[in-house]
C-alpha cells in the first residue's frame, strides 16, 4: 500500500453533512431518496471517461473550490502513477481522459501525458482554469501545444463580469482569463468548423442553484462577444458540492442548512440516473480510484474489494463494473434540479 | 405553528396553495412563471423589476427570492441598490405628488 495515503473509513464533513444540525438530521437520506426512485444500489452503466487528477497544486486558491488546491499542495501525481493510467487506457473501453487538478498544467510530466494519450488517439479533455495559460512564457506555449493535438479545453470563468469573477477567484482573475480565452480564440479554438471544442464551466460564487444552462449560455455568449469579441463552444453550469473549501464557506457564512435544504428539496431522479459515477474512474495522485472528484477528496475510494484493487496499477474492468458506488449526503449537489456533473446539467 | 407573522419556510411551502382552490392556483402559478420567462424583456431585467416591487410590497418572501435571482443573474449589490432607490423615489413620490392635492384643498378652504 501506498505509504502516503491516508486510510479513513467516514469522512468528518460527511459526518458533518449528516448530523451537524437537527435540520440536517431531519434530512433524508441520498440512499432514501435513490431507494425512492429506483435507483439504490447505484452502480455503473460503463467506464467511459477516465478522469485524472494530477495534483491538487494549483496557482489560484479559489474560494468555492472543492479540492482545496493551491500553490501550498505538494500532491503530484509521479510519472509511474500516469504511466499506469494509460495502462488502463490501453485495456480499453475508456473513451475519454480527463485531465484535471489542482492547475493539471503545473505536473512536470503533464505535457508527456498529453502527448502518450494523444498518439493512442484518445478524446482528451483538458480542464484549464484560464489564467495559468498566461502566467508565463512556459504557460503561453500551451495553447498551441493543446491545438496541435486536438485536445479538447474545459475552462472555468465564474461570470461575465468581473466583479464576480475576481471575488470568487481572485484580483485580476476576469482580465487575465479573457486574455487566454483570446489568445485560444486566435488558434481557433471555439470558433466554427476548426474542430477544437473550448467549453466553458460555470460554478456559482455564492450559496445558490445555477440557473438553467442554455439561459446562462446564452447570457454568456452574448456579453463575452459584445465585450471582448470572445467566442466558445458550451457552457457547463456545474453545482458546488457542500465539501472542502465550499463547506468551509457554506458554515461560515450560515448557509449550510438552508443550501443542503435547497438542494435535497430539487432532487431530481432523472439526473440521478444520469450522474456521473455511473460512467466514470476518478484516479487520484496516489493512483487511487474513486466514483468522482468529490468522493476522492473525501477519501472514499471505490468499493473495490481489498484496498489494493483500488489502486490504478490494479486496474479491473470486471471488477470495476460489478462495483456499487459510494453514495453520500454530498450527492445532492449532482442530482438537484437540472443535476450537475463535470459535463454540466444533466437532465 | 411559529411564534412570528412571517416564517422562512413558508417560501418553500407557497406551492401548498394550491391544495385550497387547486383551479385558481394552478392558474396563478401558470400565469407567474410565463410572466418570468424571457419575453420582449430579459430575465435579467424582469429579476429587476421584481426586485424593485418587492420592497415595494415589502414582501420578505418576495425581497429573499428576488435577490437570490438577482444574484443568479451576476447582477451586483449596487445595481440591486440602485433599483430598490428607483422603488423608493416612486414610492416617495406617490406620497409626495399629493401634496399639490393638499395645498390647493387648503387654499381653496382657507381666506
Ligand atoms: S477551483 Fe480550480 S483554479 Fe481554483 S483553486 Fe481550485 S483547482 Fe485551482
Ligand atoms: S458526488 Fe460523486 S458519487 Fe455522489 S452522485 Fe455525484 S458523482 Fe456520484
Amino acid at each position: 500500500m501506498n505509504k502516503n495515503t491516508v486510510e479513513i473509513d467516514f469522512h468528518p464533513e460527511l459526518e458533518l453533512l449528516r448530523n451537524r444540525t437537527e435540520t440536517l438530521r431531519s434530512l433524508p437520506a441520498f440512499d432514501e431518496k435513490l431507494n425512492e426512485t429506483g435507483l439504490h444500489p447505484l452502480t455503473p452503466t460503463g467506464l467511459d471517461i477516465l478522469q485524472v487528477n494530477v495534483g491538487y497544486m494549483c496557482n489560484m486558491t479559489c474560494k468555492h473550490c472543492h479540492v482545496d488546491a493551491g500553490p501550498h499542495r505538494k500532491e503530484i501525481m509521479p510519472r509511474k502513477t500516469l504511466q499506469h493510467c494509460l495502462d488502463a487506457y490501453d485495456m480499453g473501453g475508456f473513451k475519454t481522459v480527463d485531465i484535471t487538478g489542482g492547475a493539471p498544467e503545473m505536473n512536470p510530466d503533464f505535457r508527456w501525458f498529453v502527448d502518450e494519450l494523444h498518439q493512442r488517439g484518445a478524446h482528451v479533455i483538458v480542464r484549464s482554469n484560464l489564467t495559468i495559460l498566461v502566467t508565463n512564457p512556459k504557460y503561453r506555449e500551451l495553447p498551441a501545444f493543446f491545438a496541435e493535438r486536438g485536445v479538447e479545453v474545459t475552462c472555468s470563468l465564474p461570470f461575465y463580469n468581473r466583479v464576480t469573477t475576481d471575488r470568487q477567484r481572485g484580483e485580476g482573475t476576469y482580465d487575465r482569463s479573457v486574455e487566454a480565452l483570446k489568445l485560444l480564440n486566435d488558434l481557433g479554438y471555439g470558433k466554427d468548423g476548426s474542430g477544437l471544442e473550448l467549453n466553458l464551466v460555470y460554478n456559482p460564487a455564492g450559496a445558490f442553484l445555477p440557473l438553467p444552462q442554455q439561459e446562462l449560455e446564452a447570457d454568456f455568449k452574448r456579453q463575452l462577444r459584445d465585450k471582448h469579441g470572445v467566442s466558445f463552444n458550451n457552457l457547463f453550469t456545474i453545482t458546488n458540492l457542500p465539501i472542502s473549501r465550499y463547506l468551509d464557506y457554506l458554515l461560515r457564512s450560515d448557509n449550510l442548512n438552508d443550501y443542503m435544504v435547497t438542494l435535497v428539496n430539487a432532487y431530481n431522479p432523472v439526473a440521478a440516473e444520469k450522474v456521473m459515477c455511473r460512467n466514470t474512474i476518478s484516479v487520484g495522485w496516489d493512483g487511487r480510484m474513486f466514483d468522482c472528484d468529490f468522493n476522492q477528496m473525501l477519501l472514499m475510494p471505490v468499493e473495490a474489494g481489498d484496498s489494493n484493487a483500488t489502486y490504478i496499477q490494479n486496474f479491473d474492468t470486471e471488477t470495476l463494473m460489478k462495483r456499487r458506488i459510494r453514495t453520500g449526503q454530498h450527492c445532492f449537489g449532482c442530482t438537484a434540479g437540472a443535476g450537475s456533473s463535470c459535463g454540466g446539467s444533466l437532465a | 405553528m411559529s411564534n412570528s407573522y412571517y416564517d422562512k419556510s413558508h417560501l418553500a411551502k407557497f406551492g401548498n396553495i394550491t391544495e385550497l382552490q387547486e383551479k385558481l392556483g394552478t392558474k396563478f402559478f401558470d400565469y407567474y412563471n410565463a410572466v418570468f420567462e424571457g419575453g420582449e424583456l430579459s430575465a435579467r431585467e424582469k429579476a429587476l423589476i421584481a426586485l424593485a416591487v418587492a420592497h415595494t410590497v415589502q414582501c420578505p418572501y418576495c425581497i429573499d427570492a428576488y435577490t437570490e435571482t438577482s444574484v443568479k443573474h451576476g447582477i451586483s449589490e449596487p445595481e440591486m441598490m440602485e433599483a430598490v432607490h428607483v422603488a423608493c423615489a416612486i414610492r416617495g413620490g406617490a406620497s409626495l405628488v399629493h401634496g399639490v392635492q393638499m395645498m390647493e384643498q387648503a387654499k381653496k378652504l382657507t381666506m
